[in-house]
Parts: structure tokens; sequence; C-alpha cells
């Protein structure tokens, strides 16, 4: 029977791993399919905000704070967490409530990547206990920070299995005064992308550019002043009249939640591959895909599928000839097993990565096999 | 600063290596007299010198990694060097190392609109950059003040940043992949023209590790259309203090400028002798700039202007057209000539907490007092990235250790408050035995063990970023492998 450990502090979260001798599967809120084998570690018990400064735009919180807290907290001062943290609930079936370490862990970034930059890119410093049991802070709470190695960017997204998460500190923005999104009907998705690709290669700061080909609409997001919002939307809209009719919304937050978390296919049976590209490639690859769903966010770069079991996409990819890598985000755990979750490296990349590892976790508890390519282990849906 | 002695295994065997390199650089890529070594022997930080063993200027990554393989296989550190231009050392040598600049390889390799992307080979200077899509009016984001002289290389090795960062962030920001060569020649390539590299965030950790992990020869970048237009906004107050709240205000109140400027009464009092813009003479100054559309710029300006004004200004100009932009800013970009046509100085880069402006700049005006050196505070107010400049005499004994041990005290005093040594200019050699006032040993062994995975050897630029006691077992230990 597999132990549950909650550690309610720092210190207790290093003596926890100081004392383990078995694999850990390392859990935030439980919400991003991540599960391996092993005694359960949850940061549940590492919970609250610990500094906010609204006119440094900067918040520390404990890693098991729930996303919702600070996103309250955040809204009661007009401000947000520009990344669009991704809540993967409804596209795994899973329950719980989403951390701001698990958001961290798995560098979860939204629509808004295009613009204002992915998760790693508002982390601004990191404690973590590392393998050994060793507490470990790098970053700070200050914007600009070169002061030795970034370590906090390859603690973002490194899924647990370098340290576990204690402690983060990170970049809030205002929200802005007012939103606004173009969609425009075009025939196809190559017409889709070099649309995107016109909005997001003009001048008037565009925060969104995702693509649904079940509808075949293109949607292009503003944000800022009202004034400032009307004025680019009927610039961009008299600039985009070339690849399609355009109409606009001014309500659309609930719109780029649903890109932002996949929910169109939410329920639906399948595998779902997350695939990140050069947007110019987009229009290759898809129809390679056999998906029975698309969805297109990033200007086309990032490209979500729902394929039936067991495909591998991977070598659709490199029969294509398209660079960039491709996620297998929610599958069976025989699919799992067989393809990997996560696309294999070359070699010296891979050594570096091992290393890494071996270094920040030399006995291997800390998710083992969850990132490691070269000697997957069976995953499990959480 | 104290820097490793020189290994007079390597000074001896000097000729061998030549020999080697010889073999696989064209010849006027490997330079070895002694009189013209000596244009490699320092950085932007020019009093410490050191002419290095060799240098060499390979023009594409291919040399590079036989440069690297044989420096590898003779065990001789090997210390990269982008422009020259590192304010903090990082491209300083030692007499038994090989000074490896990419300044040949400056090449445009690919410019993609669609994507919005540019590959550069790492000697391309930043400037260049954005010259190099200026035509279809794009740029590149990251804009430190050495911009016309410094190379991406050094930008990626230092995580630079800029005035313009605000909005745009830094280097890492703003980088999205790179080929870069391991100390033992292997090649690799890390990210590329999409938005996120599969794996650990490798690409993360090799921006700012100040040349210490491998060199970069190309990276890819990202690119941002221009935006419609650009002015700031002039406001003087009578206090420092005054000035920091207005900036915290700004933020709060949901303005996001590109940047915002903070110059304090010595720093208007310089430029003003030197540039004459025309400043007005008070206590704190503030330049902020915003973007957009000419409606738009109009009503951030408004929003700014109202905070501002409740704070009473001593000063407001807003610029109506090109030529009163430039003027606002003509002072400012002279600061740093401004500062060195009056005496020899340290330029500072602390960041801090914006809400502990006020304190810090008080503070630093006792410590000023307590030194008897004269300080100049000019830097990006937004992000709390401080420019304290420490005027000195180089040829007046000991002056210069004096002004080392002021900035000490400011650089500790920022962490004190929460920030830290370093916002943009780097390590190096100048802040590397200030590292455990901000870091435990065993937060640096954090960082060791990264460097221990990438040059297992530790012999890129082993001398940088931490304090020698702290790298002292593992440097040893590799020249004892030898």
């Amino acid at each position: 029977m597999n132990k549950m450990l909650t550690p309610h502090s720092e210190a207790e979260l290093a003596e926890c791993i100081a004392a383990a001798h078995a694999p850990l599967h390392i859990i935030g809120g439980g919400t991003r399919g991540c599960a391996v084998a092993g005694d359960a570690l949850t940061t549940q018990g590492l919970s609250g905000v610990e500094l906010y400064e609204p006119g440094s735009l900067t918040l520390v919180a404990k890693t098991g704070t729930p996303l919702a807290e600070i996103e309250t907290l955040l809204a009661s001062e007009g401000q947000r967490m520009a990344f669009e943290p991704m809540d993967m609930r409804g596209l795994l079936g899973c329950s719980g409530a989403p951390t701001i370490g698990g958001a961290f862990a798995v560098n979860s970034s939204g629509p808004r990547r295009i613009q204002g930059g992915a998760a790693r890119d508002y982390l601004l410093g990191v404690r973590f206990v590392d393998g050994s049991g060793q507490v470990i802070k790098n970053g700070g709470r200050v914007m600009k920070n070169v002061t030795g190695y970034d370590l906090v960017k390859l603690m973002a997204g490194a899924h647990g299995t370098l340290g576990v998460l204690s402690e983060v500190s990170l970049k809030v923005l205002p929200i802005p005064e007012a939103s606004a999104t173009v969609s425009l009907a075009v025939a196809n998705l190559a017409v889709a992308v070099q649309a995107m690709s016109a909005a997001l290669g003009s001048p008037f700061d565009v925060t969104g550019a995702a693509y649904d080909p079940a509808v075949g609409l293109v949607h292009i997001r503003l944000e800022g002043f009202a004034p400032s919002v009307a004025y680019r939307q009927e610039k961009l809209t008299a600039d985009l009249a070339r690849f399609g009719t355009a109409e606009t919304r001014h309500s659309s937050e609930a719109l780029w939640q649903d890109i932002g978390f996949v929910a169109a296919f939410a329920g639906r049976v399948g595998d779902v591959w997350r695939i990140s590209v050069k947007p110019s490639d987009a229009p290759r690859l898809a129809p390679l895909l056999g998906a029975e769903a698309l969805q297109f966010d990033w200007g086309g770069g990032l490209i979500w599928a729902l394929t039936p079991e067991g495909a591998d996409l991977r070598t659709c990819m490199a029969q294509a000839g398209v660079m960039g890598h491709a996620t297998l985000v929610r599958g069976s755990g025989e699919t799992l097993a067989t393809l990997g979750r996560f696309q294999p490296q070359v070699r010296p990349l891979e050594e570096i990565s091992k290393g890494l590892r071996q270094r920040f976790d030399p006995r291997g508890l800390l998710n083992p096999g969850l990132m490691d390519t070269a000697s997957m282990t069976p995953g499990v849906m959480g | 600063m104290e820097m490793p002695p020189p290994d007079p295994a390597i000074l001896a065997r000097k000729a061998h290596l030549v020999a080697r390199l010889a073999a696989v650089l064209p010849g006027d890529a490997l330079i070895q007299d002694p009189r013209e070594t000596r244009a490699y022997e320092c950085d932007g930080l020019a009093a410490y010198r050191c002419p290095p063993l060799l240098a060499v200027l390979p023009r594409s990554t291919q040399e590079v990694s036989d440069i690297l393989r044989i420096c590898h296989e003779e065990g001789v550190p090997v210390v990269p060097r982008g422009a020259g231009t590192s304010l903090a050392g990082g491209a300083l040598p030692t007499a038994d190392s090989v000074i490896l600049g990419v300044a040949r390889m400056n090449g445009v390799l690919e410019t993609d609109y669609e994507d919005r992307v540019i590959r550069v080979q790492s000697g391309r200077t930043n400037l260049s950059v954005s010259g190099a899509v200026e035509e279809e009016d794009f740029f590149y984001a990251p804009d430190p003040s050495s911009q016309l002289a410094c190379a991406i290389a050094g930008n990626i090795a230092m995580n630079s940043g800029g005035a313009h960062c605000l909005k745009y962030g830094v280097t890492t920001n703003n980088l999205l992949g790179v080929t870069m060569v391991m100390m033992d020649g292997t090649v690799v390539e890390i990210g590329g023209a999409h938005l996120d590299a599969e794996g650990l965030d490798l690409l993360g950790v090799i921006c700012g590790s100040e040349g210490q992990l491998g060199v970069v020869t190309e990276a890819t970048l990202r690119i941002l259309r221009k935006p419609e237009g650009a002015r700031p906004v002039l406001i003087g107050f009578d206090s420092n203090e005054v000035a920091g709240t207005c900036v915290s205000d700004i933020i709060k109140a949901g303005v996001l400028p590109v940047a915002i400027e903070f110059m304090d009464r010595p720093c208007i009092e310089a430029c003003e002798a030197f540039a004459k813009a025309g400043y007005p003479m008070c206590e704190a100054l503030l330049i902020i700039e915003v973007e957009g559309s000419e409606a738009e710029i109009a009503h951030q300006l408004r929003l700014i202007v109202e905070i501002a004004q409740r704070h009473n200004p001593v000063e407001l100009r807003e610029a109506c057209d090109a030529d009163e932009a430039a003027r606002i800013w003509l002072g400012r970009k002279s600061a740093f000539g401004a500062m060195g046509q009056i005496n020899d100085y340290m330029c500072l880069d602390g960041t801090i907490p914006v809400g502990s402006l006020p304190l810090v700049l008080r503070r630093i005006g006792e410590l000023s007092q307590e030194y008897g050196l004269a300080v100049a505070n000019v830097f990006h107010a937004g992000d709390g990235n401080m420019h304290p400049l420490i005027l000195f005499d180089a040829n007046k004994p000991g002056d210069l250790e004096l002004c080392e041990e002021f900035g000490a005290e400011v650089l500790k005093l920022c962490v004190d408050v929460g920030g830290c040594l370093t916002g943009e200019h780097g390590v190096g050699i100048e802040k590397r035995d200030l590292m455990l006032y901000q870091y435990t040993p065993r937060d640096l062994e954090a960082q060791l063990m990264v460097k221990d995975v990438f040059d297992p050897k530790w012999l890129l630029n082993p001398a940088k970023v931490f304090p020698l006691s702290i790298s002292e077992d593992r440097r040893r230990a590799a020249l004892a492998a030898e």
C-alpha cells in the first residue's frame, strides 16, 4: 500500500525527502496527469500567499497554494497571472484544485505565450528541496536578476524531477481595462496561419491568435485601455479583410479560456497530443496527423491533436521533416509506456538532462521516469 | 580581485598548443604574439588586465568545435569573448587561458517574418540584429546601453537587459534557440523557431551562465514589429521618495510604459553640463516612455500625467515631436559618458523591489558621505534595476579599493531589502566574492553541479561567477586529472 506524505513546512518537506527510500510521486493539486508509481508526496500542506506587493508587481506563495486563491487575491487589486495557467481538469477528466507549484512545475502557459511569454518567464524565484533533501534557493523577487545561474528556469517545466518546489515568487500584471476579439471566417488552415502571422506581425500588440478548424474561425485577441483596443480592433479588421470576413466580440474571456484549456477535446475519446512547431509548418504537418480533431494556438505554433489511441505523431513529424516536439498529454497507460510522454531528445541533450537529474536527485526518487525518455516507466492517468 | 595563478605546465606547452590549433585554423584566426594578445587583456572592467596565452578568432561552428576539442584534450582553460564590453570582467583572461572571440562570426543566417524569428551568428552586434530587420519595421527588443558594440554571444552569456525590458523582457525572454559547442567539441542544438524547447529548460540555464557551460555560436531570436510610435514624458520632483512613490502608483494604476528611467540630482547636473539637454535642476527626474498610435500615446501620457500631478512635480514636459523626444532622451543616453568626463567611475547593477527605492537611495547617500566618494544614480526604475555610479580617482592610491568597498556595501544593501547583486551586467569577477552574501554555500553548490554536468573538467571561464574558494576544489581536481 502506497503512503501519502503531507509535509506542513519546508523543513518537513526536506525531512520527508531525506528519509525516503522509495520513489516519490510528487503531487500539487493532482490535476496534471503526471502520476508515477510510488509513495505520494503532496504539497497541499504548504499553502498560503506570503507576500504580495501590487506596486512592485510581485507575489510570493508557498507552492501548494491553490491557483484559485491567488487569482482571487490578485483580482482584488486589479491584477492577474498573465501567463494564463492551463486548467487541465476538463481535458484529463480529473478533479482536484490546481496549485501554483504545479503550474510552474509543468511550465503551464496559455494563449498569451506569443506576446507576454510562458509561465517560466514570470517565475522570479524559487525555493525547492532536491532529491538529497537539501533546501536550495535561486533567483529572488525582483524583475531583473542575473546573479549566478538561472535555476529558476531549469525548475520551471522540470515536472518535479530535479526537486520539489516549496516556494515561488512571480511577476504579476495589471488586468487590462478592456479586451476584444476579432473573429475571422477563413477558408482553410493555410489562410488561417497567414492571417495570424499578419496579425502577430502587425504593430497592434496581439495577445492571442488561435484557429478553430471545426468552425473555420481565426480568433485574434487585443487587450489594453478601451480607446486603444477600439483603435487597434478597427485597424486590424481592415488589415485582415483580405483573409476573410471579420466580426468583433467584446466579451471573450470564456472563448479564450476554452482555447487555453482545450475544452473542445474534453470528454472525447482518444489520445491528446500537444505539438510545438514553427507556425508556418503547421499547414504542412496538420493533414498528416490523422487527427479526429485539431486546435491551433500561438499563431499556429501550438497544435492540439485528438487522435485514435496509439497513433505515433512523432513519426509523422519526422517524416514530414518538421522541427519541434510532441507531448502525449493524455493516453492510456499502454500508449504512454510505448510512446513515452515526452519527445525523446538527441543524445548529447539527453545526456545533459540525465546528468542534471543524477546530480539533483542522485537516488532517483523524484517522479522517477516521468521525463526520462530513454527508459520510460509506465505512467498512470492521474 | 584575485585570479588563480597560471599553470606553469600549460605555459610551457604553448608551442605545442599553437601547433595543434594552427593545424585546424586559418593563419589569421590564431593570435600568439604577445604584442597582439594584449588587445584581449581586459574587457569593459578595465581595472583588471592580464594578456591571455593565445587568442583565437574562429569563423564557423566547426572551427569553434575544433578549438574546444583541442583545448579540452590539452586541459587548457578557455575564456569566451563576445565584443569585450562586459562591465563585470566576464571576458577577463588568465595567463594560461585561450581567449575564444566570436566577433568574426557576425552573419545573419535566416530572417523569417512569417514566424517572427531571426537566426544570427553569435558575434553579431545587438543593434545590427535590429538593423537587419529594420526595413520591414521589425526590431530585436533587448537593448543594453552598449548595444552598438556588444555581441549577442555576450548578451546570452549575461542575459542582458536594457531600458525597454520593462515591457519586452530581457534576453532570456527573447531567445528561442541556440547552436552551442560544448567544451569537448560536441555541437548541440537547443530549441529553434518554435516557442518552447522540449525537455528540461536548458536554454533557460544557458542564458546567463557567463560562458561557463558552452560557447554559443548561433542564436534564434524573437523579432517584433515596431510600434507605430513612441513618446517620452519628463517629470521632475523635489525628492527621490516622491519620485519613487510616483513610479509605484503608475504601475499600480495598470499603465505599463516601455521604459521608466530615474536620475537623481548629481546625475542630472552631470548630464546637463555634458549634454545640455535642458533638464530642470531638481532632486529626481523620471523619463517615462509609452508606445502605440498617436491616440494611444496621448491617452497613456494623460493617465501618467494625472498620477504625477498628485505628487506635485516641479517640472512636467511632454514631447510634442520627435525633436523634443530626442532632447528628453539626450541627457539620459549620455549619462555614462557625462560621468566618465568628470571622473573614473564604477557602475553598480543591483536590483531591488521597486517599493524599496526611497530607502535604498537614502542609504546610498549616507554611505557616500561616510566613504567621501560622490555617487550619481541613474537606473531603470520600473523594474528596480539600479545603476549607482560611484566616482573615484584611479590615479589616487587606495581610491579604487575604497570605491570597491563602498560598492560592495551598496550591493549588500540591495540584497538586504530583498533584491540581488546584479540585474543585467552579470557576476564575472566583480561580484564573485559577494555571492555568499546572497546565497548559502548549498545554494551555490546546486549551481556548481550544473557546471559539473556541462563542463566536467571546469575549463570554460573557470574563475568567474563563484568565489574562488568555492570553486577551488573542482578547478584543482580538473588540473590534477591532467
